[in-house]
Parts: structure tokens; C-alpha cells; sequence
């Protein structure tokens, strides 16, 4: 375990970059403004830029902090869930099933509003559909939930094949955006930062269970878990995390798979200490992306999906290095 | 009292018998060997007695209440298991590890105190291990991590102690050492230990009692004395052995070429 200190410098430091990223957010993109204008806009929201940043720029950088700290946690949980360090809040069909449903919408030409919703629903759809087949009789089993899980997946990618080569072309870049992942004209639903702050809370509640459920599903039933109930709380917990990151972003890739893992390698495995860490920085590091994401291309956007892979890659394979030099 | 006890118990696993009717009593102050042929279900058998896997008849008790009455977190702060194999996925330093031995004692916000973490370290000591806290415990070697879940188990401080060949990987001090271990808890007066062995001399030394499983449901039991001979055991493994007696007890070797 980390000494207490250096935990609580790290929760610190990361909550400051988070606030700062949040704030400079708000002061880069296609319109530049100022650092005296940029000040005015965020003291006063009447003013000539104000809306700008308090109707588009703030909401939007909220929106990703909290959709990056979601599918962080989400990460985390599915690493034990499936006790594989390689696993992602997207492998077991979820986002599958929330893209299908949207995809699905925009093919018959429903508004943009109409597609949170839809999302929800259809990634419900997949975790009943996966938990009610995999569940079964007898003991827990990792193998069956994952391989109902990836199969159920690669359903859902067929099925959203069919619609990308069926659907208009006038809808084409919807959908691709909305697979990549991307933030643009979203704000954060007060629902989502609800859900993170509780989930969060269980979390921080099952933090030991979760360490003892990471050396093996035995060890944790000698230890004192009932790891079936457990398990299959992490399941809905993580696939509930997943559901609502998609249905705000679409599927953003890879912060679900490289923030946790990125955590470990610093804080290590102790969940008390990796969950608050992989929030904070799965939080900051989606604003990060994003706000590159506006302004890389500007006037362009970019899909934040792109800039997440971009970005991660390479600081991913650097830590990874660095963590086995040191070893 | 007796801890642990059996009461017609049958257990199966994929067609083979490994126990029928077995009535065991494992009671304060007793070290148990369980002795057996490479495949005869002893791993089977303690799964079942950790209350882990279901018997196909009959019933274990701790105390007094069927096993599976009990939740598993309550049963973990009375009985623990080491397990044949550890195998450790992700990255955990040797102290954390062995300091989730307190989970069971633990309630759900509760962080380990100094007082825990002292347990950790003394039982890491008593394992050889303690310069290891703050290592990783992917780079342990085979015997290390061994000692290392013997150490968990230590600070779990379950009055009974289930183990699957706890001296697989050591050296011959570490065997010993582990063993003494063993006995010493399984000395104390609320306190007994069940273990699968695979070298006879050890629960020759060690135990106060052993169980052999023959295969086909067949067992026998009883006290070590009455139990160890050159007959029973050229039984149990098919396999001509001769006695000898030495300073710390009988001993048996194998015959044959």
C-alpha cells in the first residue's frame, strides 16, 4: 500500500490537473479567446463570450471528465470481474448493444436527442441478454461470462455492419462518429454525475473484497466472499458504468483499458487507492483529449475516440517500459 | 468438541468414489495427514471439507452447524485453506498480500490497523520472508510464494487449518520449519490442522493422526501410530516399503528399483 501521504498528495495533484484541465478547457478552441476576455467569459456569463463558455465549453468539458472517470471504473471492475489486466469496459457487448440501438435510430432518421435514450435501452438489452445466459446453475464461471460476453459482442458489431452498409449515406458520419466516440454537443445529464458519485461510493465499499476477488475466485471464497453475489454485482455495476458512458459519448475507445492499467503500474493494485486514482484520472485525461480534439484540426473537431488511441498508445508502451526497467 | 467432523459423508468427483461413508473427527489439538495415490481425491476431499464444493451425501460440520449454514465470512474466521496452487495475476506487494489474511476480520470501511499489519509482519518473519514487504509478488519464486500463502494463512488465524501439500516447492529446512509450524497451531487447545501430504515421513513426524484413501470410497483412520505401517502403506501406494526407526520416530523408504 502506498504510504498515506504520498495518496493523498497524488488524490490532490490529481484533482487540481482535473480542475485546471476542466478550466483551460473553457479557454481553447476554434474561437480563441483572450486570456482578459477568457476571464470575463467564465466571471461573467452575460458577457459577450460568457455563453460560449458557460453554455458550450464547460458543459462539454464536464461531460467528458465524467464519461472518462465512468468508463475508468468501469475498467477497473472488469479487470477483476474477468481477472484478466487486459480486459475493457467494452468486451462484454455492452457498448455493442448501445451502438446497435443508436445506430438503429439514426437509420430511421430519429433526432439527436432521441439517441441517449435509445442507447440505454439497447445496452440494457445486452447486459440482460448476457447475464441471463451466462448466468447458469452451480459456481461462478469467468470463462462463460466471457466468452457469452465476446460472442455477444461480435453479434452486435454484425449487426451494426449491417446498418453502416445499409443505412443512408446522409448518416453515414453520425454513426462513424458515434462508433469512434466523440463529444461534440453533449452536456453533462445530471443523472450521470448521480450515478458516478454512487457507484463510486460502492466501490470504495467492496474496495477489499475487490483485492481479495483479484488473487482468484477460491482464494476470495476462503477469504470470506460470497464471491458468486459479488461477481455478479461487479457485473451490473460495471456494465451499468459502461451503459451510461455510451449513452452520453458513444463508444470512446481505449480510456477504460489504458487508465486503469496505467494507475496500477503507479499506485498499484490495492483498489482503495486505484479506484479514486483511475476516476480522477480517467477524468482528466478525456478533458485533455478532447480539448485537443477541438483544437488540433480547429476549426475541424475531431472524434475524441481518435484522439484517446493517439494519445494512449504511445504514453502506454512508455510507462510499460519504464515499469519493467525498474523491475 | 471436535472442530471438524463428517458424518457419512460421500464424495465424488467425475465418476471416481474418493470417500463413502466417512465419519471424521477432527478434534482440539490435532494434526491430521491425509495420505493417498497421485489422483485419489484428496484435493477433492478438502475442497469439500472447506465447504467449497457440495458432497454427493452426508454432511460436514464446524463445531456444530453444517458448513454450508454458515456464511462464508464468519466460516473464514474459523477455517482456512492453503491451497495446492497460487496463482497471482496482478501485481501486489508480498505485505499486502499476505496482509488479506484480515479480510474476514475486517467489516466493510474498515482499513487494517497496526495491529494487523504487525500480524502480517511477524508471520512473514516466521516464513523466512521478512525482507520481502515491500517486493512484488509476480517475481517470487515457486517456494517463496508458497511460504508466502502459508503466511496469509497464518494471519487469516483460522482455528482450522486446511492445507494441499503445504510443503510443495521448499527446501527440506522450509519443509520442516512449515511443518513445525503446523503443529505447533494445531497445538494450540481450541485449534487442529488437516493436511494432504504426499511424503509419509512427514506426517510420520508431524501428525498426531491420519486419514488413507485407497481408492473406491475405501478409507481408514485413526492415530498415527496405529496407522503408519510397512502393510498399509504398501496398500495405499502398491508399492514395497521397508521401516526404519530413527532418533525422531519411524521412517519409510520405498523398496524396489
Amino acid at each position: 500500500m502506498m504510504p498515506t501521504t504520498q495518496r493523498r498528495l497524488l488524490f490532490g495533484m490529481l484533482a487540481l490537473l482535473s480542475a485546471a484541465s476542466v478550466v483551460l478547457a473553457a479557454a481553447v478552441g476554434s474561437v480563441n479567446l483572450g486570456w482578459e476576455t477568457w476571464w470575463q467569459a467564465l466571471t461573467d456569463p452575460g458577457s459577450e463570450y460568457g455563453e460560449l463558455v458557460w453554455r458550450l465549453r464547460l458543459p462539454r468539458a464536464a461531460a467528458a471528465w465524467t464519461v472518462g472517470a465512468l468508463l475508468s471504473l468501469s475498467g477497473c471492475l472488469m479487470q477483476v470481474l474477468l481477472r484478466n489486466p487486459l480486459a475493457d469496459p467494452y468486451i462484454l457487448g455492452v457498448s455493442g448493444g448501445a451502438s446497435f440501438a443508436a445506430l438503429l435510430g439514426m437509420t430511421a432518421g430519429l433526432s439527436a436527442t432521441a439517441l441517449p435514450g435509445l442507447a440505454w435501452a439497447g445496452a440494457l438489452a445486452s447486459i440482460v441478454l448476457v447475464f441471463s445466459l451466462s448466468r447458469g446453475e452451480g459456481p461462478w464461471s469467468g470463462t462463460r461470462l466471457l466468452l457469452t460476453g465476446v460472442v455477444t459482442a461480435s453479434g452486435w458489431a454484425a449487426l451494426i455492419s449491417l446498418l453502416l452498409t445499409l443505412g443512408p449515406d446522409g448518416s453515414l458520419r453520425g454513426m462513424l462518429f458515434w462508433l469512434i466516440g466523440d463529444l461534440s454537443y453533449t452536456s453533462l445529464p445530471g443523472w450521470a454525475v448521480a450515478l458516478l458519485v454512487l457507484v463510486f461510493a460502492v466501490c470504495m465499499g467492496m474496495a477489499r473484497s475487490l483485492n481479495v476477488l483479484a488473487m482468484g475466485e477460491t482464494t476470495a471464497r476462503l477469504l470470506g466472499e460470497p464471491t458468486r453475489k459479488v461477481l455478479w454485482g461487479v457485473y451490473l455495476l460495471a456494465s451499468v458504468l459502461t451503459a451510461a458512458a455510451v449513452s452520453i459519448a458513444g463508444n470512446i475507445g481505449f480510456v477504460g483499458l489504458i487508465v486503469p492499467h496505467l494507475m496500477r503500474l503507479i499506485v498499484g493494485s490495492d483498489h482503495r487507492v486505484l479506484f479514486p486514482a483511475a476516476a480522477l484520472f480517467g477524468g482528466l485525461f478525456l478533458v485533455l483529449s478532447d480539448t485537443l480534439a477541438r483544437t488540433v484540426l480547429a476549426p475541424r473537431q475531431l472524434p475524441v475516440g481518435v484522439v484517446t488511441a493517439l494519445l494512449g498508445v504511445p504514453l502506454f508502451l512508455l510507462l510499460l517500459n519504464r515499469a519493467r526497467v525498474r523491475q | 468438541m471436535s472442530l471438524l467432523r463428517s458424518e457419512n459423508l460421500h464424495v465424488r468427483i467425475g465418476g471416481i468414489r474418493v470417500v463413502e461413508n466417512l465419519d471424521l473427527a477432527v478434534g482440539p489439538g490435532e494434526f491430521w495427514g491425509l495420505l493417498g495415490p497421485n489422483g485419489i481425491g484428496k484435493t477433492t476431499l478438502l475442497k469439500c471439507l472447506a465447504g467449497l464444493d457440495e458432497p454427493a451425501a452426508g454432511q460436514v460440520l464446524l463445531g456444530d452447524q453444517p458448513i454450508g449454514a454458515l456464511p462464508r465470512k464468519l466460516l473464514a474466521r474459523h477455517l482456512g485453506m492453503l491451497q495446492q496452487h497460487t496463482v497471482y495475476v496482478f501485481d501486489s506487494s508480498v505485505i499486502q498480500t499476505a496482509l488479506t489474511g484480515r479480510h474476514p476480520h475486517l467489516g466493510y470501511w474498515e482499513r487494517e490497523g497496526p495491529h494487523d499489519v504487525e500480524k502480517a509482519q511477524s508471520a512473514l518473519a516466521a516464513v523466512d520472508l521478512e525482507g520481502f514487504a515491500g517486493r512484488s509478488v509476480t517475481g517470487l519464486s515457486g517456494g517463496e510464494a508458497r511460504r508466502l500463502a502459508f503466511a496469509t494463512l497464518l494471519v487469516q488465524e483460522p482455528d482450522l487449518m486446511l492445507l494441499d501439500e503445504p510443503t510443495n516447492h521448499l527446501d527440506l529446512r522450509h519443509q520442516l520449519r512449515i511443518m513445525r509450524m503446523i503443529r505447533v497451531h494445531a497445538g494450540d487447545t481450541n485449534r487442529s490442522a488437516f493436511c494432504a501430504l504426499h511424503d509419509v515421513n512427514l506426517a510420520a513426524r508431524y501428525c498426531s493422526h491420519v486419514l488413507m484413501l485407497f481408492g473406491d470410497g475405501e478409507w481408514c483412520a485413526g492415530p498415527c501410530a496405529d496407522m503408519l505401517s510397512e502393510t498399509s502403506l504398501e496398500r495405499l501406494y502398491d508399492c514395497p516399503v521397508e521401516r526404519l526407526e530413527s532418533a525422531t520416530g519411524p521412517r519409510f523408504h520405498p523398496l524396489g528399483s
